[in-house]
C-alpha cells in the first residue's frame, strides 16, 4: 500500500507541474500586459511609472524566468496582492470563501450519494418497472436540465409565491436578534435551495451510472451463485451485488469534482452566496488578474487532490488495485 | 435483441451498414422525436425572419413587462420587446455556438487523438498526460478566466467551449485508433508503403469517427448549456443580441414580476438539450446495439 501511495504522489509532480504551465499561458492570453489594465483607467500613471511596476512585477523579464519566479512564489501559496480596491493577498480571500463552497459541495456530494445509490439500485433490480421509467425519464430531464434555470424557477416558486425559503445570502439581516432555534432554522434554511441546485446535476449522472453498474454485476456468475445457494433477493441484492457496484462510484466521485467547484460560480451568483465561485464571478467581472489567476490554480489543484483520495479510497476498498 | 451482429461482417458491405444503421434507429421512437426536434429547431434558426412576429429589437415604451397574452404570447421584456420573437431569434445562437464549439472540440480532439493512438509511445503519452491535465481544470473556472482576459463575445464563447471539451474526444478517437492500427488493412496499406498522413486519415480514421459522431451530437447539448450559463451570468453573448441565457438574466431581475422571463427561454434550453442528447443517444444505440 505504501508503494501505491508514493506512485500515485509522484505521478501528480508532471500534473501540477502541466497545471501550472497552462495556468501561466492562460495570463499571457491577455492582449497588452495586466500592468496597463490595471492603471488604464489611472491618469497619473505615465510610461514610467508603468516601467517601474513592470520591473516590480517581473514582467520585463523573459518568459521562462517569469514563469519560474511565479512558480517558486506559487509552491508557498504566495499569489501576490487583488488588484481590486482592498489590495488584499490572494490566498486571504481565497482562505475565507474556500470553508463555504466546500461544505456545500461536500452536503451536495453526501445529497447525491444518499438519493442516487438507492435510485439507481431499484430501478437495475427492478428493470423495467414503472419506477425504473420514471427514473429514466428525471435522469433525461436532469441531463438537459439548465440548473441556473432551475434555482430561477424554484427561488420564484418558494421564495417568491409561497415565501417559504429566503432566496439569497447566507444568513437574514436579522439573524443576530433571533433566538437560538431561529437560528438554527434561519441557517438551514438559507442553505436548503443552493445544495439542492448543487446536487441537482451530478444527482441524474450518478443514477444512471449506478443503475448500469449494477446490471453489470447482476449478471456476473458470483450472483447467480449466490442466488443458486438459495438466497434471498435482498441479501443477493444488498450484500453481494451492492458492495460490488459501489466500487467505481469512488472514482466517479473523485471525477465529479471540478464540476462541482465549477458549478458553484452558477449557484454562489444566483443565491448571493460569499463563496469560492462568487469570488470568481466578482473577480472576473472587475478583471482582477492575480486573483483569478490563484483561484484557477487552486480549483485545479483542490481536484488533483480529489483524485488522489479517491484513487487511494479505491485501493483501499479493493486489493486487486493495490497490486498495480 | 438476441440478432448480434459482429462489426466484422458488418464493414464487409458498407451499404447495407447506413441501412441497417436507418433500420434500428427509426424504432426509437425517443431518438425520432430528438431528432424532429432538432430538424423543428433548424427550420426556426433557418427561418427566422419569417417565423417571428415582430422585431426582435424593437423596444416599446408603453408595453414594458407585459405577461402572456394574444398579441405577445410568451409576453414583453423590460425594454417592451416581444419575447417569443427574441427566443426564436435566440435560437441562431445556441445553433452556432453549439456547432462552432464541438466543431472545433472535434478537430482538436481527432487531431491529437489519431496522433497519441497512430504513434503510441511518447507521443501518447504526451497527449494524454496533456488530457489529463486538462480535466483538472473545474472547466467553467477555465472559460471564464479565458474570457477574463480577452472580450466576451460570441466568438470568442465558442473558440473557448471548443478548446476546453477536446479531451473526452481525443480519448476515444485514441482508443479506436489503437485497435484499427492493428487490422490488415492497416497492416496492408503499410506494406505497400502508404505515408502515415495518408494510412491515418484516409483509412483509419473513417473507421473511427462513428463514437466521434455520437460524441458531437451530446457536446452541442453540452455547448448549448454552457453558452447559456455563460450569456445568463453576463460574460456570453451580449445584449442587445438575444440569446436565451441573457433572456433569463432578465428574468433574474424582474424575478418578482415577470415569471414569463424565466420560463419560456428556460424551457426552450431544456427541450433543445434534450433533443440532442436524445438523438445523440439513439444513433449511438443504432451504431452499436451491445453498448446499450
Amino acid at each position: 500500500m505504501g508503494i501505491y501511495l508514493l506512485k500515485r504522489i509522484f505521478l501528480l509532480i508532471p500534473l501540477f507541474i502541466g497545471i501550472t504551465i497552462i495556468s501561466f499561458a492562460v495570463i499571457h492570453l491577455a492582449p497588452g500586459s495586466p500592468i496597463d489594465l490595471a492603471t488604464d483607467l489611472n491618469p497619473k500613471a505615465t510610461a514610467e511609472v508603468k516601467a517601474r511596476m513592470r520591473a516590480l512585477y517581473g514582467l520585463d523579464k523573459p518568459l521562462p524566468i517569469q514563469y519560474w519566479r511565479w512558480l517558486s512564489r506559487l509552491v508557498v501559496l504566495d499569489f501576490g496582492r487583488s488588484f481590486s480596491q482592498d489590495g488584499r493577498l490572494v490566498i486571504d480571500k481565497i482562505k475565507e470563501r474556500l470553508p463555504v463552497t466546500i461544505f456545500i459541495n461536500l452536503t451536495s456530494l453526501l445529497l447525491i450519494l444518499a438519493v442516487a445509490i438507492p435510485l439507481g439500485v431499484l430501478s437495475a433490480t427492478y428493470r423495467h418497472s414503472f419506477f425504473d421509467k420514471a427514473t429514466t425519464v428525471f435522469v433525461f430531464i436532469g441531463f438537459a436540465m439548465p440548473t441556473f434555470w432551475l434555482a430561477l424557477l424554484l427561488m420564484i416558486l418558494f421564495g417568491v409565491h409561497l415565501g417559504w425559503l429566503p432566496i439569497s445570502g447566507l444568513k437574514s439581516l436579522n439573524y443576530e436578534y433571533l433566538p437560538p432555534a431561529a437560528q438554527i432554522w434561519d441557517r438551514i434554511s438559507h442553505l436548503i435551495l443552493p445544495i439542492f441546485i448543487s446536487a441537482f446535476g451530478g444527482l441524474a449522472g450518478m443514477s444512471r451510472y449506478m443503475r448500469s453498474n449494477m446490471l453489470e454485476v447482476i449478471r456476473q456468475d458470483y450472483i447467480i451463485t449466490a442466488r443458486a445457494k438459495g438466497l434471498s433477493n435482498r441479501q443477493v441484492i444488498f450484500k453481494h451485488a451492492l458492495r460490488n457496484a459501489l466500487l467505481p462510484v469512488i472514482t466517479i466521485l473523485g471525477l465529479s469534482i471540478p464540476g462541482l467547484i465549477g458549478g458553484s460560480v452558477i449557484f454562489e451568483t444566483i443565491f448571493a452566496i460569499p463563496g469560492m465561485g462568487q469570488l470568481f464571478y466578482a473577480s472576473v467581472m472587475a478583471r482582477d488578474y492575480p486573483t483569478i489567476m490563484g483561484m484557477l490554480v487552486i480549483g485545479a489543484i483542490l481536484t488533483l487532490l480529489g483524485n488522489l483520495i479517491a484513487d487511494v479510497s479505491y485501493a483501499l476498498a479493493d486489493p486487486r488495485i493495490r497490486s498495480l | 435483441m438476441n440478432t448480434t451482429i459482429t462489426k466484422n461482417t458488418d464493414f464487409t458491405k458498407g451499404e447495407k451498414l447506413s441501412r441497417l444503421f436507418w433500420k434500428r434507429f427509426r424504432k426509437n421512437k425517443l431518438a425520432v422525436s430528438g431528432a424532429l426536434m432538432v430538424l423543428f429547431l433548424f427550420g426556426v434558426a433557418i427561418f427566422a425572419p419569417w417565423l417571428a412576429p415582430y422585431d426582435p429589437g424593437q423596444i416599446n415604451v408603453k408595453k414594458v413587462l407585459e405577461g402572456p397574452s394574444m398579441e405577445h404570447p410568451f409576453g414583453t421584456d423590460q425594454l417592451g420587446r416581444d419575447v417569443l420573437s427574441r427566443m426564436i431569434y435566440g435560437s441562431r445562437i445556441s445553433l452556432l455556438v453549439g456547432f462552432v464549439s464541438v466543431g472545433i472540440a472535434c478537430l482538436v480532439g481527432v487531431f491529437l487523438g489519431a496522433l497519441a493512438g497512430y504513434y503510441g509511445h511518447w507521443v501518447d503519452n504526451l497527449l494524454m498526460r496533456l488530457v489529463d491535465i486538462m480535466l483538472c481544470f473545474p472547466t467553467f473556472f477555465l472559460i471564464l478566466a479565458v474570457i477574463a482576459f480577452l472580450e466576451p463575445s460570441i466568438w470568442n464563447i465558442m473558440i473557448v467551449i471548443g478548446l476546453t471539451g477536446w479531451m473526452s474526444v481525443a480519448r476515444l478517437v485514441r482508443a479506436e485508433f489503437l485497435s484499427l492500427k492493428e487490422r490488415d488493412f492497416t497492416l496492408a496499406e503499410k506494406a505497400l508503403g502508404a505515408k502515415d498522413w495518408r494510412i491515418i486519415f484516409q483509412h483509419i480514421l473513417p473507421n473511427a469517427l462513428a463514437p466521434v459522431l455520437v460524441a458531437a451530437t451530446l457536446g452541442v447539448a453540452g455547448a448549448i448549456l454552457t453558452e447559456s450559463a455563460l450569456s445568463f451570468l453576463g460574460i456570453g453573448v451580449q445584449p442587445p443580441t438575444p440569446s436565451w441565457g441573457n433572456i433569463l438574466t432578465a428574468g433574474k431581475d424582474n424575478i418578482q414580476i415577470a415569471w414569463w422571463l424565466s420560463l419560456f427561454p428556460g424551457l426552450a434550453i431544456l427541450l433543445t438539450v434534450m433533443a440532442y442528447n436524445l438523438l445523440g443517444e439513439g444513433i449511438r444505440d443504432a451504431i452499436d446495439p451491445r453498448l446499450k
